[in-house]
């Protein structure tokens, strides 16, 4: 299939081709590069939305339900469920489509598993154009979710349009412990299990968390919304999405609006991580092909040189 | 993918079955119990799976895992490799290997050996 048949297909929404592209993507597979090329003009329409937070929080079945209510609203809706590859053998169980199956047969919704995996270039790069993808492919709304563990899973969520943290009451510590990383990140963020003890601990400790931060509030910027939900009986969902949608106007109407192509901050950001991946992947390689790195790990095992040295002697002849 | 049609409820060893693979370095697409082979076949082009694994323990093989053949053939999906596991009588075996069914396994047959057909019989694309 040459390259404009496979946008033509993917704007037309073929699910195979869409399918099998995000397949190229997630296997570096280089010729889909002039593909993600012609298909960046069919981008910018779809509202990202990133669910985050730790394992067992209720993030599938709240997705689950997210699609549901969209449903309702007429939107179409993208799914990319991302789950941890196994660092020992490499491979995954990638189960989130165990909450979402209902929705499998309904052809407004397009649902994928995503593995970490943990290839050099790493997970950013490749679900953010499985992102385009279900963008070009028409998708109005898309849901990634990711274990909010690691820097990469973070940056994927970060992303997105809205940011959502996902906790569960008790979880005391763990905020803790996030609280530095992707609690600042968060848009929106989400009490499930709120039936559970602690709901109200979780709340303030929450609440006392975002207000620091008062004086950015006052200035004009988005005050994350804290929500109390129980996902699984779909309390609190429909809620939530107009959470979404009054951040989604905050976007528009004062934070320099929705098309992210159009956002100097964000192309940045994504230029620098796109420049990144691409730098690693090409030196690696290089360095792969001509048996370079294989000699050099041979010579630091032995003892005859150290890695800073070694990582100097092959890195500085390539960029000089 | 890994997948359990129909209306059978034990999920054990399918989900052994998913982690072996997983352990052979595989991912593996778990879809959840109770599924129609409509839903099995929709979610694994949505996926784009090298293969399916059915499993069965409730009498209806037949007719679930030849639907999921019969369907996959109707997309234009027939390159994905459609395998079996269950209380599956020979009979029935033999039958399902010749209506497009690529391999079936019976209890006792050890995970290695499972995980080192399908490293022999199907190829990624």
């Amino acid at each position: 299939m040459n390259d404009n048949n496979i946008v033509e297909k993917v704007v037309a929404g073929d699910v195979r081709t869409v399918a099998r592209l995000i397949r190229d993507i997630d296997d570096g597979m280089p010729e889909v590069r002039e593909v993600l090329k012609d298909l960046y003009p069919h981008t910018g329409n779809a509202y990202v939305i990133g669910i985050t937070g730790a394992p067992g929080v209720g993030k599938s079945t709240l997705v689950d339900q997210m699609v549901a209510h969209l449903r309702k609203r007429d939107k179409t809706v993208g799914v990319l469920a991302v789950d941890p590859t196994s660092p020992f053998s490499g491979g995954a169980i990638l189960g989130d489509r165990v909450r979402m199956q209902r929705h499998s047969m309904d052809p407004g919704v397009f649902i994928r598993s995503l593995a970490t995996r943990g290839h050099f270039g790493g997970l950013t790069q490749s679900t953010r154009s499985a992102i385009d993808v279900l963008d070009a492919m028409g998708k109005d709304y898309i849901l990634v979710e990711t274990v909010g563990v690691g820097q990469d899973e973070v940056d994927v969520v970060r992303s997105a349009h809205t940011t959502v943290i996902v906790v569960i009451p008790g979880m005391g510590d763990d905020i803790q412990a996030i609280k530095a990383g992707i609690l600042e990140i968060g848009d929106i963020f989400l009490i499930n299990k709120a039936d559970r003890e602690g709901c109200d601990k979780t709340m303030s400790d929450l609440k006392l968390m975002i207000e620091m931060d008062q004086k950015k509030y006052d200035r004009g910027a988005w005050k994350p919304p804290i929500l109390k939900i129980q996902a699984v009986f779909d309390k609190g969902v429909s809620e939530f999405i107009d959470e979404i949608d009054k951040h989604a106007r905050y976007l528009a109407d004062t934070a320099g609006g929705l098309d992210f192509r159009a956002s100097k901050t964000k192309v940045r950001q994504e230029l620098g991580e796109m420049i990144k991946a691409r730098l690693i992947e090409e030196v690696i390689d290089r360095l792969t092909e001509s048996g370079d790195f294989e000699r050099t790990v041979e010579s630091i095992v032995k003892g005859k040189i150290d890695p800073y040295t070694a990582c100097e002697n092959l890195v500085l002849p390539i960029v000089s | 993918m890994v997948a359990k049609p129909g209306l059978d409820g034990h999920d054990r060893g399918a989900r052994i079955i998913a982690r072996a693979y997983r352990d052979a370095g595989f991912e593996v697409v778990y879809t959840g119990l109770h599924q129609t082979p409509e839903e099995i076949v929709e979610a694994a082009i949505q996926e784009d799976v090298d293969m399916i694994g059915l499993s069965s323990l409730a009498g209806a093989h037949k007719y679930l895992f030849l639907a999921v053949v019969e369907l996959l053939r109707e997309k234009a999906a027939d390159d994905i490799v459609v395998c079996g596991g269950g209380i599956i009588p020979d009979d029935d075996i033999k039958k399902l290997k010749e209506s497009g069914v690529k391999e079936v396994f019976t209890p006792g047959t050890p995970l290695d050996d499972i995980v080192k057909w399908v490293q022999n019989n199907v190829t990624p694309r």
